[in-house]
């Protein structure tokens, strides 16, 4: 089970290296982690992806709570939520019309083009992971040179 | 508002740790700590000097479980704080609040690899409940504040306190805060009348129901809660290792506790339950073999503290999260109101009383006059029941489990988590300043008393008179058991060859060293050691081949009890 947790922290040194040693310490796995600030200087918010069976997510939801750092602790539902990656592709350019494939893909994605060179091409993107995935598949062909992915970032969207 | 007054951090971490009513400190100077310890000078904490960090802390440790109040320790930078470790990782395992001070390099040097530099702080991450490094001196009354309160409240555990030498020498203006607040802490819940109600409600309706009693019901002191709840709906109460003695054990409803070296009576009822109320048990691997095999056909009602413990290693029908002892007495009550006495015979308590007389009467012991089970009775005969008892780790440990009865409550401890070899010890000597007025006995094996022997020179210097009872079969004994029974009898690296000679050992420190190698002997050994006012080591020789028995396999379900033949 893929799940998104949400943490609020206390903006001080030394806490994401408690929280990822809480991972690794009681086994559980880290997917994708983005750590960032939040409108009050005195915490900041995590986003970890992580996967397990249910009782295994319930046990680490629980063990970052235990942590004194940790001030709110929450699992998001997927479908309650509003979730983005933000990643970048370098993706190399063979011939003339690779320039245009590429930026018909991104297009459809809604990535940004950059740095266009006659090698290559770069391209940004803000989406789920699962459409990231995606539109990487659609440029493996072309060749990657390199891609950097944040993580998600993610917040409950309001009920009403 | 506070007072502000102006002082060194040093000068502030031993005023903080006076106002937190600290009366002693159990540590070990070094460069890294000097300011530290310049203070003792002026002020009035005593010092306890440790021959070695790691006895330091157990003596913390000691201190802390028995008083319930955390016990403090000092140790300087680099090597003393990766001593004291040791101790910490073991206090976090078995739940005992504790204050370990470390000196650390100056601020500046940090990070540069300087003499004596360690990184405690992340080296002790996963072993503390929580810690601090000023990195001012100011900020050094919040973090001794906040501490004390983290170790001691919720499920207590270890606090660190790593203080820079600069730190400790700079002058600051020092508020020392009454109020605080600590956003991601809320130890205290508030009882839970609806779990409790259907927890009653669970045991009335179990054909079988029993009551597990864990280190929880220790630490929370639930003793008159536990006993009236046992005693009103009539269930036989079984402990772990850890919380062995939450219930006097000769007790018509006791079985002791359950576990790789359980009772065979109460691992024998355990397998049977089809209810159990645990209290302040986290269902180690150590106490209920394979997990899936213990939660088969068994209701479980938790009761903890902690609620990350909940569901973790066992899977439970009704959850009560908070302090024990409240959550229990609210039971007591609820039980009173509704008028529920249990006073007739059910078949299960039938069961339970056959059971538990015939294994009292038919597990085959040692047959030898200095068999493990003789010798620790005879220290049972002979000790006030107040006495504390501390263990070392190994056979000797099992066998003070199974034949050591505890009568009073609360006046047993063993390092049952992390299993620390040195432990018992030096946690005798801080169970003994928490507790002068009673009789401290280390019951000891010889590996393991080996271990933090040294420990001998602060008994007899500070005058900390505790018993050293030494079961010395020459043998690291558990693992030659193990090697005997698994390894196809090849006995490796367990040949201790009576070396040393503790009654020499115990002489050459200025300590009292008595051997027993008969009956009489140790008859007159205990009474010997008990009316003296030194530290006594009592060495008593015994079979290196008898085995702890009965023996729950590793990997193995409690209902596969390995007996004696």
């Amino acid at each position: 089970m893929w799940s998104i947790l949400s943490l609020l922290v206390e903006n001080k040194p030394g806490i994401l290296f408690k929280v990822t040693h809480l991972f690794r310490s009681r086994n559980f796995n880290i997917d994708s982690i983005s750590v960032g600030i939040t409108d009050n200087p005195d915490f900041s918010r995590m986003t970890i992806t992580t996967y397990g069976d249910e009782k295994q997510v319930a046990q680490i939801v629980k063990q970052l709570d235990k942590m004194i750092d940790t001030i709110e602790v929450k699992q998001l539902d997927e479908h309650k939520t509003l979730f983005r990656e933000l990643s970048i592709f370098k993706i190399k350019l063979s011939n003339a019309n690779d320039s245009m494939e590429v930026n018909k893909i991104a297009n459809a994605y809604g990535g940004q083009i950059h740095n266009v060179k006659k090698d290559s091409i770069m391209v940004e993107l803000t989406a789920t992971p699962e459409q990231t995935s995606a539109f990487e598949e659609l440029v493996k062909p072309f060749g990657i040179v390199d891609v950097a992915r944040t993580g998600v970032a993610a917040l409950q969207r309001s009920e009403s | 508002m506070n007072k502000m007054e102006t002082m060194i951090g040093a000068k502030a971490l031993m005023t903080a740790m006076e106002k937190e009513g600290v009366k002693q400190v159990f540590g070990l100077p070094g460069g890294a700590n000097l300011p530290m310890y310049d203070e003792f000078a002026r002020c009035d904490i005593r010092h306890i000097l440790a021959r070695h960090e790691q006895s330091a802390s157990h003596m913390a440790d000691g201190f802390g479980r028995v008083s319930r109040k955390p016990g403090v320790c000092f140790a300087t930078s680099g090597p003393g704080a990766t001593n004291i470790l040791t101790g910490i990782a073991t206090a976090q395992a078995d739940s005992s609040p504790m204050i370990a001070v470390t000196g650390q390099v100056p601020v500046a040097m940090i990070g540069k690899d300087a003499f004596q530099e360690s990184d405690i702080i992340g080296m002790a991450n996963p072993v503390v409940k929580y810690a601090f490094q000023p990195r001012t001196a100011s900020e050094v009354p919040m973090a001794v504040r906040k501490g004390f309160y983290i170790a001691e409240t919720g499920r207590p555990g270890p606090v660190l306190i790593d203080i820079p030498k600069d730190v400790q020498q700079n002058e600051a203006e020092m508020v020392f805060p009454e109020e605080f607040q600590i956003s991601g802490y809320h130890p205290w819940t508030d009882p839970d009348m609806v779990a409790v109600e259907k927890a009653i409600e669970m045991l009335l309706h179990a054909e079988k129901p029993v009551i597990l009693a864990g280190g929880g019901a220790i630490i929370s002191s639930a003793f008159a809660e536990l006993q009236s709840i046992a005693e009103t709906l009539m269930l036989p109460v079984v402990t772990t290792f850890k919380g062995k003695g939450a219930f006097p054990e000769n007790h018509p409803l006791c079985l002791g506790p359950i576990g790789m070296h359980g009772h065979a009576e109460a691992n024998r009822i355990m397998t049977e339950a089809d209810c159990v109320l645990a209290i302040g048990t986290r269902f180690s691997d150590r106490s209920v073999g394979t997990f899936e095999d213990f939660e088969k056909r068994l209701k479980i009602i938790h009761m903890d503290v902690d609620p990350a413990e909940i569901g973790k290693n066992q899977t439970a029908q009704l959850a009560v999260v908070g302090d024990v002892r409240v959550n229990l007495r609210i039971m007591v009550k609820l039980l009173l109101q509704k008028a529920i006495k249990k006073t007739d015979e059910s078949p299960w308590i039938k069961h339970v009383r056959e059971t538990r007389s015939y294994w009292k009467e038919n597990l085959k012991l040692h047959p030898g006059e200095m068999g493990a089970a003789k010798i620790l009775r005879k220290l049972r005969e002979l000790l006030p029941k107040e006495s504390i008892v501390t263990t070392e780790v190994g056979q000797h440990q099992m066998w003070a489990s199974l034949f050591y009865d505890v009568i009073q409550p609360g006046t047993f401890f063993s390092s049952t988590g992390l299993g620390t070899m040195g432990w018992g010890f030096p946690a005798a000597i801080g169970a003994k300043v928490a507790r002068p007025d009673v009789p401290v006995v280390d019951i000891a094996g010889d590996g393991s008393f080996a271990m933090t022997e040294n420990s001998l020179a602060t008994a007899v210097l500070e005058d900390i008179p505790v018993i050293v009872f030494v079961l010395n079969n020459s043998t690291l004994g558990m693992v030659a058991q193990w090697q005997r029974t698994f390894y196809d009898r090849r006995m490796i690296g367990v040949d201790q060859q009576s070396c040393p000679d503790y009654v020499k050992l115990a002489e050459s420190y200025g300590a009292q060293g008595l051997r027993a190698q008969s009956m009489d002997e140790l008859d007159k050994a205990i009474k010997t050691a008990l009316s003296s006012d030194v530290a006594t080591v009592i060495d008593i020789p015994i079979d290196p081949e008898e085995d702890v028995l009965p023996f729950v396999a590793p990997g193995t379900s409690l209902a596969d009890m390995i007996l004696p033949s």
